[in-house]
């Protein structure tokens, strides 16, 4: 709990810290948690096809508060406890989708997806292709993502980019709350098959809002980018909850006089090559940051991209992986805090891969 | 799935408080249910089951348990052995089935010899089971939904899938429904209701059930899903998940087991150990449960009309066990001699063989014609052959259609993949088959 809070206050003082529009001067505030109670609502209500099934997600109101008060709300038909048996209700979930419904199907974690993960790959993921567009699947598969905290290396990993291998899927990643409201709705009403990798450490964590992200037809679009803070020095990629690491880094390397451009990914599959390669053509330098491993990941993947782009003639320096150690996650907290890129690490990737420049850039701001 | 899924909400947003109200309102009745036992009468009332208490420890062993009894209609000789179970079906009916059959085992044959010399990639044989598709498909309405498992072409063939249909499917061309993105014998018809056939086993029994329960939410519900599944499936996972969540979400679908006794070359007394399918239902899943003669084209459509009627009426599933023998090797990549003797196949091809027993029945009618047999087969040779010949020689779909159907939109890398092998093939065309595929 204790680790918790600091990380929360963290967050926040992050995002006070770094926000200068209007925007964050704002009195509303909302958690990331009532983010996605709020899209799930309002998508509900919007279409009776929607419903949401899962383990405790209806009585106990979710094992994180996330579907809370819906089951008050709209009953058993529309929010439904399941058996613990995730391969049955990812299958059921399925078979509702494929035959018109769009049920958003609550995994407590992605861990215990893996339980389910033919009926998400084989099934959700293929159908539309293997039945020639005779049936597709619109369906939504949630549930907190990535390392929790002293959970052990059963309960903590990410799945972007296992999810992002497989065509036939699209697999989002949110960050913040104005990500969780926008994406969650935008996958709902996609026709086809959503992976929504939440992240459990970011629940609690309130942003501001305004009243274009609590507008009930507020989505973010799928497969977009967004530039969290712009800079000319050096590009830093992340998603996710890393992306909370990466502002904390550009606010550190400001203070060297770097001025880091930080994109938050949102979307891993498609993923939003664009944005990236306009960024890496103004800074010429590039660090990947995210809390799964190193291997096959989502930035090794962003690195392929790159090379096989005219943008690879952009870079003044190798691209930086700044990405989870690559053994399963430690139990011991001083482990499991060094087994994740913390704002140090990102902060020396920067400097090395900026080299000389870097030197340059802290004389320029004395 | 693992036991610290309790204790992750303990770490998790909301600490300790909300654990501590969980276990306080778990320890309230929900509803006013009460659990307590009574103990006047020895009667024991826990919430998780109700029944008496006894001073006597015993093991409840399987063999005190009676199997649950096999509906028939025929015997081996085509005599209906009680006048009321007759199903009193039309001379038109019936013959329909007979024929249905004959040309589901006319086509099986030719398609099995097809793959044999290399012209397919793969087929599966429906020898044996031939009355259990029939006599189930017959007994149900088309706006039922069928998911299959791989062995139901019957069922299809009834619905109206044409001999053009399946042999287009087998040889993946462009009048394929399923633009030759499967594997033979992976049919599948959104026009007759039948959903495209899955590779990975038991995969369609929670779907089918999550079928059915969206099936109940709709208003004036009148469908229902029937799941075809093999003895052999029924050992996966996905098959527990199927019959709990079908029997407590209270889902209108008749859980199909073809017990036809191999799992590829696995026998059911491997597979497992108690009183087969169907001795899973009423007390394993509270599941109302119909053992049936696979071979017995009408004891399988009697029972399935009882079947569908319950399942639409209380809204509950039913596990519906057809026993019947396998006579077709699994699939082309099997040889079933390797584990079972000739001879025994041979009684299961002969005097066990769900044609030959509606065929009997035909004769004690003064149905049959040997003749109108003989020129039936006949012609379904003649029209499978032909069919054979046009589907081997028309064109394979467009190529351009692999990069269709993963998206309901195709996303840009695609399109540029897309082009990018529009313009490769442009350039070298002389090294590739284009004239094979359609334009």
């Amino acid at each position: 709990m204790m680790l918790r809070s600091r990380l929360t206050q963290a967050a926040q003082a992050a995002q006070r810290a770094f926000s200068t529009s209007p925007k964050a001067m704002a009195a509303k505030q909302m958690t990331v948690r009532d983010a996605l109670n709020s899209a799930l609502d309002e998508e509900l209500a919007r279409d009776d096809r929607v419903f949401l099934l899962g383990e405790e997600v209806a009585q106990y109101d979710g094992a994180y508060k996330v579907s809370r008060g819906l089951w008050k709300k709209y009953g058993d038909k529309r929010i439904i406890d399941t058996p613990i048996t995730e391969m049955g209700f990812a299958g059921i979930a399925t078979g509702a989708a494929m035959a018109g419904l769009r049920p958003v199907c609550e995994f407590m974690t992605f861990n215990f997806a893996m339980q389910a993960i033919d009926h998400i790959i084989n099934s959700a993921a293929k159908t539309f292709y293997m039945s020639a567009g005779a049936v597709n699947v619109p369906i939504v598969f949630r549930g907190p993502n990535g390392a929790a905290s002293g959970v052990a290396a059963q309960h903590s990993q990410c799945f972007a980019a296992w999810y992002a291998h497989c065509p036939g899927l699209k697999v989002i990643s949110p960050y913040d709350t104005e990500d969780a409201r926008g994406l969650l709705k935008a996958a709902i009403r996609d026709p086809d098959p959503v992976v929504f990798l939440e992240n459990e450490l970011m629940y609690g964590t309130a942003f501001p809002v305004d009243d274009t992200i609590t507008d009930k037809d507020f989505v973010v679009p799928i497969g977009k980018a967004k530039i969290m803070r712009p800079g000319k020095d050096i590009t830093i990629v992340a998603h996710s909850k890393a992306v909370e690491t990466s502002l904390l880094a550009a606010a550190e390397l400001a203070k060297k006089g770097i001025e880091a451009e930080v994109i938050n990914l949102r979307s891993i599959r498609p993923l939003d090559t664009a944005t990236i390669f306009a960024s890496v053509k103004k800074t010429h330098h590039l660090i990947t940051v995210e809390n799964g491993w190193p291997q096959h990941g989502v930035g090794a993947e962003i690195c392929a991209r790159i090379m096989e782009d005219q943008t690879f003639f952009e870079l003044d320096a190798p691209v930086w992986r700044c990405a989870g150690v690559d053994v399963p996650m430690p139990y011991a907290k001083t482990l499991e805090a060094h087994a994740l890129p913390r704002v140090p690490d990102l902060v020396e990737a920067a400097l090395k891969v900026l080299g000389g420049k870097a030197g340059k850039a802290a004389a320029a701001a004395k | 799935m693992s036991f610290l899924r309790k204790t992750i909400p303990m770490l998790g947003a909301l600490g300790r408080q909300h654990q501590h109200l969980k276990t306080v309102v778990g320890a309230l009745p929900t509803s006013s249910r009460q659990y307590s036992s009574d103990p006047a009468n020895d009667y024991a009332n826990f919430p998780g089951a109700k029944a008496p208490f006894v001073s006597q420890l015993k093991l409840n062993l399987p063999e005190d348990y009676a199997p649950i009894p096999i509906y028939r209609v025929m015997d081996r000789d085509g005599f209906i052995a009680d006048e009321t179970q007759d199903p009193q079906l039309s001379r038109e009916v019936v013959e329909k089935m007979f024929r249905d059959m004959l040309l589901l085992n006319t086509m099986d044959k030719i398609l099995y010899e097809s793959q044999r010399q290399g012209r397919i990639s793969f087929y599966m044989t429906n020898f044996g089971e031939e009355a259990s598709h029939i006599g189930s498909a017959a007994a149900l309405e088309m706006r039922d939904l069928i998911y299959g498992q791989y062995r139901e072409a019957g069922v299809l063939v009834w619905r109206g899938f044409r001999i053009d249909q399946f042999i287009d499917q087998c040889y993946g061309n462009v009048d394929d429904l399923g633009r030759g993105k499967q594997m033979p014998v992976h049919y599948g018809s959104r026009e007759l209701n039948f959903v495209t056939i899955s590779s990975p086993l038991s995969t369609q029994m929670p779907q089918a059930v999550g079928a059915a329960y969206a099936m109940k939410m709709k208003k004036g519900n009148d469908a229902c899903v029937v799941c075809y599944f093999g003895e052999g499936a029924a050992s996966e996972g996905d098959a527990h998940a199927a019959f709990n969540f079908a029997a407590t979400l209270g889902c209108p679908v008749i859980l199909f087991c073809r017990n036809n006794g191999f799992a590829i070359s696995t026998p059911s007394h491997e597979q497992y150990k108690g009183d087969g399918i169907a001795g899973r239902g009423p007390m394993g899943y509270g599941i109302a449960t119909i053992r049936v003669d696979g071979t017995d084209v009408f004891a399988v459509y009697n029972a399935m009309k009882m079947a569908r009627e319950y399942v639409l009426k209380e809204n509950k599933p039913v596990v519906f066990e057809a026993l019947a023998y396998r006579v077709s090797h699994h699939s082309t990549s099997d040889d079933s001699t390797a584990y079972r003797s000739p001879e025994e196949i041979e009684v299961w091809n002969s005097v066990d063989n769900p044609i030959s027993k509606l065929k009997r029945y035909m004769v004690h009618k003064g149905w049959f014609d040997e003749a109108e047999e003989t020129a039936f087969i006949k012609d379904v040779r003649k029209k499978v052959l032909k069919q054979i010949a046009v589907s081997e020689k028309k064109l394979k779909p467009n190529w351009r259609e692999m990069f269709e159907g993963v998206y309901a939109e195709m996303p840009e890398h695609l399109v540029e993949q897309r082009k990018e092998l529009e313009k490769h093939l442009e350039a070298h065309k002389e090294h590739y088959p284009l004239k094979n595929f359609k334009q």
